[in-house]
């Protein structure tokens, strides 16, 4: 996710006379909130401080965004953070975990996002870890909570992520010999040109696309 | 050695003899097996077999008839829903949503305009009367659901008769969707901003019919299964998963409730204002089949009273929108049906077409293009007839979403099959998987 997007209708450069080339939008993305939070979420991070010493040089980063809230983790705190949230905060469950692939973010492009719940203070908050592509490792909750053991498979398979410490990280959904993780940006939606009656329909990664 | 049979032939690999059968030679198969010298044998179970929810495969290890090993293995009907959805509009998404968990498409549409509706900010603007819809069409497809799990639950466990009385009411209920939707399974009925279109003429009425028939209707599997003896027999103990177990999984549904945990988000984090209707929630604290089977067969009672409540809830707001107001985000084309089926309403065409460019303009814009949602991550989470279903949306401010992940209960829940059925017998695996209520295309996305 660019923090800018230009053009419309799939057109750049000098082929554009429509107009909207030159059409620049910039994206505003929820920055980091300051307190107070609003909610559960400052009694929240107040228990989080006390019991885990070290949340000032683990957590970078805290959002607030939609009645949610997002801690940024650094990801070779990741276990310590989840162990706290889940014995001394009560956060039981973990709803899974999901990537999301930002390649304009240099460094910083692959992302796993957890889902936490607890079902004792009915709350829920969500964790955020990010990785470069270059070096996708990512340690594992499987020891945590496990059942993140398939949802870390999956989040292996679609955007080859390597969860470390994981009890059996292999492709879930697609073929064991499947080359490439399709939930990458950078992989395209599969298909190929289809031609029927003489017209030809483009793969769908390369039709006109709006922006 | 016995003599060669094509359908049940042998070959010697390095991890023992493979034994394949692929016809009825099984009196063949059973005493070359009675001649080997060790009794830990590994058996594929599916990925085609009637008893696995869909294409479902089991990993067996046994040891005689006790299993000490299993090992699902899925992934045979995925579609890459998540990953199609990043290259079409957000309205256009409910088509693919709609699709995963074909036994509860309601839910999965629900989910994700529900996450859909928190990136746009117009979670409190959504019409009453849209809410009370979702609300009525989650609660008769959870009924629709669960008739599928009792059906096809006890016929795999050897009970032919549920399944003629459950899919009786389940044929019930996807014909109302079909009068209110146009469709019986895949409806993409709920959009952003609300629903398609309201409920026909004289649907009320129906309604209240219907709940009065699936009421009595209910009673004869009730009857058929409820203290039968030899359904207990293969339910009771069976498929035992405790709290713990099911915290430590992520387990939710009726699997979680059946240790005594009362959570259904319907109750604790309320949606579509779940808040204003008088319901239960079940429990049972045995962890078993049967327990869960007692659970789903309650809740069906629970979601008539919700139905009910929703039936005069919708007389009350009768005519009122059922999409959210803001044009800019707002389906523009007002349905309505003509005499070639569902489509434009008249008065719509002759708006656009006649007097106003700006409505055409408008609507093209809004169609082939579809709103923007402003850049940000949401997760938005409601109870399906398995679990938690959640929708984790992330928007790059496109009209298109940048990401979008489903949290499937089915999903989660399949893993605990191992734990539910391994030191159990090979025949109780069926029970536990059942009482999962897994749906492969939930699964697999």
């Amino acid at each position: 996710m660019s923090e800018a997007q230009e053009g419309m209708f799939g057109v750049s450069g000098t082929g554009d006379t429509s107009g909207y080339g030159g059409l620049v939008r910039t994206v505003a993305n929820p920055g980091s909130t300051e307190r107070p939070y609003g909610g559960y979420f400052d009694q929240l991070a107040d228990d989080l401080e006390r019991a885990y010493p070290d949340f000032a040089d683990a957590i970078t980063k805290v959002v607030v965004d939609r009645g949610e809230l997002t801690l940024h983790v650094k990801k070779e705190r990741l276990v310590e953070v989840a162990k706290v949230l889940r014995d001394k905060l009560l956060f039981e469950m973990c709803m899974g975990v999901s990537g999301i692939h930002y390649p304009e973010r240099t460094g910083c492009e692959l992302v796993a996002v957890y889902p936490l719940l607890s079902m004792t203070k009915n709350q829920r908050v969500r964790l955020e870890v990010c990785t470069s592509e270059v070096d996708p490792h990512i340690p594992s909750l499987v020891e945590v909570y496990g059942g993140n053991n398939w949802h870390e498979r999956e989040t292996f398979d679609m955007f080859g992520i390597i969860f470390d410490g994981h009890p059996g990280l292999t492709r879930i959904l697609m073929p064991d010999d499947w080359d490439g993780h399709p939930q990458r940006k950078d992989y395209p939606l599969g298909g190929i040109a289809v031609e029927y009656k003489g017209a030809t329909t483009p793969a769908p990664q390369n039709r006109r696309s709006y922006k | 050695m016995t003599t060669f049979d094509p359908y049940a032939a042998t070959r010697e690999t390095t991890e023992g003899t493979v034994y394949s059968v692929t016809g009825g030679d099984w009196d063949s198969l059973v005493s070359e097996i009675g001649e080997a010298k060790e009794e830990r044998i590994i058996v594929n179970m599916g990925p085609q077999h009637p008893s696995t929810h869909g294409v479902l495969r089991l990993v067996l290890e046994l040891e005689g008839e006790t299993v000490t090993e299993v090992r699902p293995g899925i992934g045979y009907l995925h579609t890459g829903i998540e990953k199609n959805m990043e290259y079409r509009s957000w309205t256009q998404g409910t088509t693919f949503a709609t699709r995963m968990d074909y036994l509860s498409p309601i839910f999965n549409e629900t989910a994700y305009c529900l996450a859909i509706e928190k990136l746009l900010g117009i979670t409190n603007d959504i019409p009453e009367r849209a809410s009370i819809i979702r609300v009525l069409m989650m609660e008769l497809n959870r009924i629709s659901s669960h008739m599928v799990a009792l059906g096809t639950g006890a016929l795999e466990l050897g009970a032919m008769g549920p399944m003629f009385f459950a899919f009786r009411e389940r044929e019930a209920v996807l014909d109302t969707f079909e009068a209110i939707t146009g469709l019986r399974m895949n409806m993409a009925y709920v959009r952003p901003g609300g629903v398609q279109q309201d409920l026909p003429e004289g649907m009320t009425v129906r309604l209240r019919e219907l709940v009065k028939e699936l009421r009595k209707n209910f009673k004869d599997n009730e009857r058929l299964l409820v203290g039968n003896t030899i359904w207990m027999k293969r339910t009771e103990g069976i498929g035992y998963l405790d709290l713990a177990g099911c915290t430590t999984l992520g387990i939710t549904g009726p699997v979680l409730r059946s240790t005594g945990l009362p959570w259904d988000l319907r109750k604790m984090q309320p949606y579509c204002g779940y808040e204003n209707y008088e319901f239960d929630v079940i429990t049972a604290d045995t962890c078993d089949v049967y327990g869960r089977f007692l659970i789903r067969m309650a809740e069906l009672e629970q979601s008539l009273r919700i139905i009910e409540q929703a039936i005069d809830k919708l007389d009350a707001t009768h005519g009122q929108p059922v999409m959210v107001a803001d044009k800019k985000i707002a389906w523009p084309a007002q349905l309505a049906l003509g005499a070639d089926g569902l489509g434009n309403s008249l008065n719509h065409i002759r708006e656009i077409m006649g007097s106003s460019m700006e409505s055409l303009i408008h609507h093209f814009k809004l169609v082939t293009e579809g709103f923007r949602v402003p850049a940000g991550q949401a997760y938005a989470a409601v109870e399906s007839p398995r679990g938690e279903l959640g929708a984790h949306i992330v928007s790059d401010g496109g009209t298109k979403p940048y990401r979008v992940h489903f949290r499937e209960p089915s999903f989660n829940n399949l893993q605990s099959t191992s734990a539910m059925s391994e030191g159990g017998m090979v025949a109780d695996i069926i029970g536990a998987v059942a009482s999962i209520d897994p749906v492969m295309g939930g699964v697999d996305r």
